[in-house]
């Protein structure tokens, strides 16, 4: 199935590469877009990003670990209730006291 | 021909089947979302390439195979290349997991492609590599729009996976598995029931789960990038935002990796929420077997899912950044942690009683949550809090 799947993207870009007119482009041509204005920022510029970006990745990683944890749990949770009811709760509770810390430290504002 | 043989080549002809079926779909997507979109606003839509505009799928097809495809000066040529097919890719690989029909339905064949017992994890890790398509075709082409939307994209479509992971325990508590068909243990014993086998014997699952539907349903939207939350390719505020610098086939190759999320999304919710391709029991008693009829009932579910995501385009105007993230962090994903303590909670002390508790609760949440609409909208509508002696660095959002 993958490879069906990426095969029709390399497919379709080797017959477009295939097909297409080739010009050689000229220097505006190939520009990147910048309203018509010599481009400035980018990639390799030093150009930077806010930390939050950073942020929302980290915060990612460990509510997505949290997700990966819980996904056993629920699988197998009536076979464990209600033993598993309360090590659930526990374990929500200590995330909950890490997302209310970095709510309160504004982590998820935007500015 | 030995058996290993056939086996690979009937689900190499599935694979190319169910490839070409996506991209039919998403072809005919585009004016269908096109001709809506028109009728929705007064007037007509594309009707001018064939009957009803029915050519013109095919016209933009062409015409983009045959445009000259740029290679930007600064763009990092391999990666630039790369994102789209990988995007595509991932995109139509996803789909091919989902249940059309009960097992050997398809001529004696089983009507989905591979059948993994982890068919919803499988789902959900393909459909967030879709996040590597688009990041790093904003960070190849070496531009400053571009990068801006890539990083968008990823926060965002991260954000809101996790509402959509969480949002979808409570259901894998309630059936116990995470496979869309029956497994069975090594001593060939029922494990567990699949979901569509268990919406058809306990009632689809949007009964009992209305709450984790609404959270599902939105992170849905963000996940495919889809109004209001598309941002990543904001036309009015940064351009294109990932497509700014694309042209050609591999432009319509993004364009096609977001519709095809979008079928495969409706598929999800059709499968997980709305009982997948068993229509609605009760019907039995008009005609009987109509629940079983092949292939219509999730195609039906499959086309109300697609009006609505064209619908909602129609009519909702898009999110700010910062509420964007806002909705995403501070509603969605303790609404699903909710939703999922919730359904524990019920699970663990329900006594005798059948499922029904739960449907109403749930759906008390969900009402509560529509009730409480305008305490929600200043969650997102809060004015940005500045802090004094900030330094602001560059960047757009």
């Amino acid at each position: 199935m993958l490879l069906v799947s990426l095969g029709i993207g390399i497919v379709a870009v080797l017959a477009s590469a295939l097909l297409g007119p080739k010009r050689r482009g000229s220097r505006t041509k190939l520009m990147a877009y910048e309203s018509g204005n010599d481009p400035e920022g980018g990639v390799g510029t030093g150009q930077r990003f806010p930390v939050h970006f950073y942020l929302v990745a980290m915060l990612f990683i460990i509510f997505d670990i949290e997700t990966a944890f819980f996904y056993p749990l629920a699988v197998a949770y009536q076979k464990l209730i209600p033993f598993a009811f309360f090590e659930a709760i526990t374990f929500v509770a200590l995330l909950l006291v890490g997302y209310v810390y970095i709510l309160k430290k504004r982590v998820l504002e935007w500015n | 021909m030995p058996d290993w043989l056939a086996t690979l080549l009937i689900s190499l002809l599935k694979a190319v089947l169910v490839v070409l079926g996506l991209l039919t779909t998403f072809a005919y997507m585009t004016l269908v979302e096109r001709r809506l979109l028109g009728r929705m606003q007064l007037r007509p839509g594309p009707n001018r390439v064939g009957p009803m505009g029915l050519l013109q799928p095919a016209a933009d097809a062409i015409k983009s195979i045959f445009k000259e495809d740029l290679n930007v000066t600064l763009a990092d040529k391999l990666v630039y290349t790369l994102a789209p097919i990988v995007a595509i890719g991932m995109a139509l690989t996803a789909f091919g997991g989902l249940p059309a029909g009960p097992a050997g339905s398809l001529f004696g064949e089983n009507p989905w492609v591979y059948n993994l017992d982890a068919g919803i994890l499988a789902l959900l890790a393909l459909t967030s590599m879709g996040v590597y398509g688009i990041f790093l075709g904003g960070w190849a082409s070496g531009s400053k729009y571009p990068i801006l939307g890539g990083l968008r994209s990823s926060a965002q479509m991260i954000s809101y996976e996790l509402g959509m992971g969480l949002s979808i325990l409570g259901l894998l508590m309630l059936v116990g598995t995470t496979s869309f068909h029956k497994t069975f243990n090594d001593d060939g014993t029922l494990r567990a029931l699949g979901f569509v086998e268990w919406q058809a014997t306990n009632g689809w699952l949007i009964l009992f789960q209305a709450l984790g539907f609404a959270l599902f349903l939105i992170s849905s939207f963000a996940e495919t990038n889809r109004t209001p939350f598309d941002l990543p390719e904001a036309e009015q505020e940064i351009v294109a935002g990932y497509l700014t610098e694309y042209s050609a086939i591999k432009w319509a190759l993004f364009q096609m990796a977001e519709y095809v999320n979008m079928i495969t999304a409706s598929a999800v919710m059709a499968t997980l929420f709305f009982g997948g391709w068993k229509g609605p029991q009760f019907l039995n008693g008009l005609i009987p077997g109509i629940s079983e009829w092949p292939l219509i009932w999730l195609i039906l579910k499959i086309a109300f899912f697609l009006f609505l995501f064209i619908w909602v385009r129609a009519t909702l105007p898009r999110l700010r950044y910062d509420q964007l993230m806002r909705f995403g962090w501070k509603l969605v994903l303790p609404l699903a942690l909710a939703n999922t303590v919730m359904t524990a909670a019920f699970l663990a002390f329900r006594g005798q009683g059948g499922l029904w508790l739960l449907g109403v609760l749930s759906f008390a949440g969900l009402l509560a949550l529509l009730i409480m609409s305008d305490r929600v909208r200043t969650l997102w509508n809060q004015p940005t809090v500045r802090r004094e002696g900030e330094v602001r660095l560059g960047g757009g959002d």
